[in-house]
């Protein structure tokens, strides 16, 4: 074991007397690990001079829990609930990253719908993560009704998603090859409902932070970083495109159907904190857009058999016939399943999910509904069996709330992944921390610190 | 740039420094010699044709176990390996690990400007686990490669502060080393196993 000393500790010192013949002496700050003002565990030692910040460092890994380590011990699938656990905000876009690289390893593709349901999905993700992000950083500036005002929307946001993946965080949704169920009945009305909601709260929170004295002025020219240096940083999301870079995987490098969807990348001037917040509820509003203009556009495709419409068969009368080669007799008809099988009449799946059968875990209505589902669940989640890529590596980035999201996945054709490395976007705006800090003074660590969004599932893994 | 004339202008500028390069879904990689990477890197950012000013991601791979994971004995033969489907070019099949050597560094870079993007590979071995730093070249990779070194003990000269990030200074070992057991606890209190 090498002995490591942090170089910060024994950095004190008493200055000479200056020409006023005052002798000042330098302070140590120590702020964290667990302290009221930080969302996040995180421990800053900051040297002080006065009240300016002449020196910080900072420290992370309080909330490691071997991400990538767990990954190589479990099958492909069986990844997607720790990435849940990454970005515990928007976790929609941790899935479909690690899904995307996956699939791309496998080299495999999913149908049309399904991308635009990732896409509505990670982008609803979106909006609630930067809703989270202002919020947080209004209320530590003493604007808490504006953090209540987006907890709000937030919760209304949360509903949509619970509607469609049946939980509100660890939500566990896409599946290699799919999502795991297709969006609800009546989710467009729902959705039109909860961003009128939502945008009332983003005018009503515009209204009362973008021209306050006292937030501006906090936010105003703090925690300032030029767009080369946030660049040589590796620092990107809006947090890069505050500072005027306009760098946006959506945009630069197209994945699923954004390149289809129309919508702007708004971009700032500064870099400072004032920018990023007014990036992030441009960039809400454009997310917004995007759904609307996903569900729009979205294929409908054929669904095989609308349970609504189509003529109800007995299950069993419906195997007797089918038993004897009278298909004609049962195509558009719909099979009454008993109280059982509630759910086996669900048929949109095929819209969502690859026809690739040995990559794609079943929807739960087949696997309890019907042979072939069950059989093709048996085969992918039986130790011993699984997704099994071939040989070979991949590195997929998606734009997640704070910028690049990657997943770098090797395979040696296991059942399990040889390596799952995630390029997590707040480990570089947290390793600019300390550079954005120094210079400023120690209140303004507060609005510097908010900006960052900094996610500690995604920090530490 | 595409990713041939990529791959192909770096052969260009340094002929003699590549082990291998190929193209796999889509992604170009540059298996590098390690004694290369500082200047290949700086070509790579410094170039006007290639403009990589984004460094990315710094990782490494431990490669030891590859390929040997346990015989599935009573369902090996169920196991179907996913073919790729046919809307996915596959150009170059991929190479397998890097070369011989137990560790690889990788780095993935992309170009703000020009939009493209390139994973370079350097083999690191198992006895003199080092690589040069690319700190200078990028401020990012201060916290990358300290990471790189908390989990797999590469070591990276010219490193301003290598020490642990993640984990803390009295953990023993390097977690993502293959070697490592993925049940092994080592609590600063509590109980040991």
């Amino acid at each position: 074991m090498t002995t490591q000393k942090n170089p910060m500790v024994e950095t004190t010192s008493i200055s000479e007397p200056d020409a006023a013949g005052l002798e000042t002496r330098d302070m140590m700050l120590n702020i964290g690990p667990a302290h009221p003002a930080m969302h996040g565990i995180i421990r800053i030692i900051a040297k002080l001079e006065g009240e300016q910040i002449e020196k910080a460092d900072v420290e992370i890994g309080y909330l490691h829990r071997g991400f990538e380590k767990m990954s190589e011990t479990v099958d492909y699938n069986g990844v997607i609930p720790y990435t849940d656990r990454l970005n515990y905000v928007s976790p929609l876009i941790n899935n479909m990253g690690y899904c995307m690289a996956v699939e791309k390893l496998l080299g495999i593709s999913v149908p049309e719908r399904c991308h635009y349901v990732r896409v509505i999905m990670s982008e609803i993700s979106r909006v609630s993560d930067h809703l989270t992000c202002v919020g947080a950083t209004a209320m530590e500036l003493g604007a808490f009704t504006v953090f209540l005002y987006m907890i709000k929307a937030r919760e209304y946001l949360w509903e949509l998603v619970e509607k469609v993946t049946g939980a509100r965080l660890t939500i566990t949704y896409c599946r290699v090859g799919g999502v795991k169920a297709d969006l609800p009945e009546g989710f467009a009305e729902a959705c039109a409902e909860a961003f009128k909601e939502t945008r009332t709260v983003l005018d009503e929170s515009d209204a009362l932070l973008t021209r306050n004295r006292i937030f501006a002025d906090r936010m105003n020219d703090t925690g300032g970083i030029s767009s080369k240096d946030a660049i040589a940083y590796g620092i990107t999301g809006p947090f890069l495109r505050a500072t005027g870079a306009d760098y946006d995987v959506r945009k630069d490098c197209p994945y699923a159907v954004y390149d289809q969807i129309p919508f702007e990348v708004p971009v700032g001037t500064r870099g400072d904190n004032m920018d990023r917040y007014l990036v992030r509820m441009a960039e809400m509003e454009q997310s917004m857009r995007i759904v609307e203009t996903a569900l729009e556009q979205m294929p409908g495709g054929p669904v095989l058999v609308n349970p609504e419409t189509g003529r109800p068969i007995p299950a069993a009368e419906m195997v007797d016939l089918a038993k004897m080669g009278n298909i004609d007799a049962i195509s558009g008809g719909c099979a009454v399943a008993g109280p059982t099988l509630e759910g086996s009449g669900r048929v949109y799946h095929p819209l969502i999910a690859t026809d690739e059968k040995r990559a794609f875990l079943p929807p739960k209505e087949d696997a309890y509904g019907n042979i072939e589902g069950l059989m093709q669940q048996f085969k992918l989640v039986m130790h011993g069996h699984g997704v099994r890529p071939p040989d070979g590596e991949a590195y997929f980035p998606v734009e997640g709330a704070n910028g690049e999201l990657g997943f770098y996945v090797i395979s040696d054709g296991a059942g399990n992944a040889y390596r799952v490395r995630v390029r997590p976007p707040c480990f570089a705006i947290m390793s600019a921390l300390s550079t954005l800090l120094e210079g400023d003074m120690i209140a303004d660590m507060i609005p510097t610190f908010g900006s960052v969004n900094m996610i500690g599932g995604e920090l530490d893994r | 740039m595409d990713n041939a004339s990529l791959l192909e202008s770096v052969d260009a500028r340094f002929p003699d420094v590549t082990l291998s390069s190929h193209t796999y879904r889509g992604d170009a990689t540059l298996v590098l010699r390690p004694e290369s990477l500082v200047q290949v890197a700086r070509f790579l950012k410094e170039d006007a044709a290639l403009q990589m000013n984004l460094l990315v991601d710094v990782t490494a791979v431990d490669y030891s176990a590859f390929g040997k994971a346990p015989a599935r004995a009573f369902f090996s033969s169920s196991g179907v390996a996913v073919r790729p489907s046919a809307q996915i070019p596959d150009v170059d099949p991929w190479p397998g690990p890097p070369s011989e050597a137990r560790y690889a560094v990788v780095y993935h870079f992309y170009s703000t400007s020009h939009k493209h993007r390139l994973r370079l590979v350097v083999p690191v071995q198992e006895d003199t686990p080092e690589v040069d730093s690319l700190t200078s070249l990028w401020p990012g990779a201060n916290w990358l490669e300290r990471e790189v070194w908390d989990m797999f003990g590469i070591r990276f000269i010219g490193h301003p502060d290598l020490r642990r990030i993640l984990m803390y200074e009295e953990f023993e070992g390097h977690a993502l080393r293959k070697d490592y057991p993925v049940n092994k606890r080592q609590p600063l209190i509590g109980p040991q196993n």
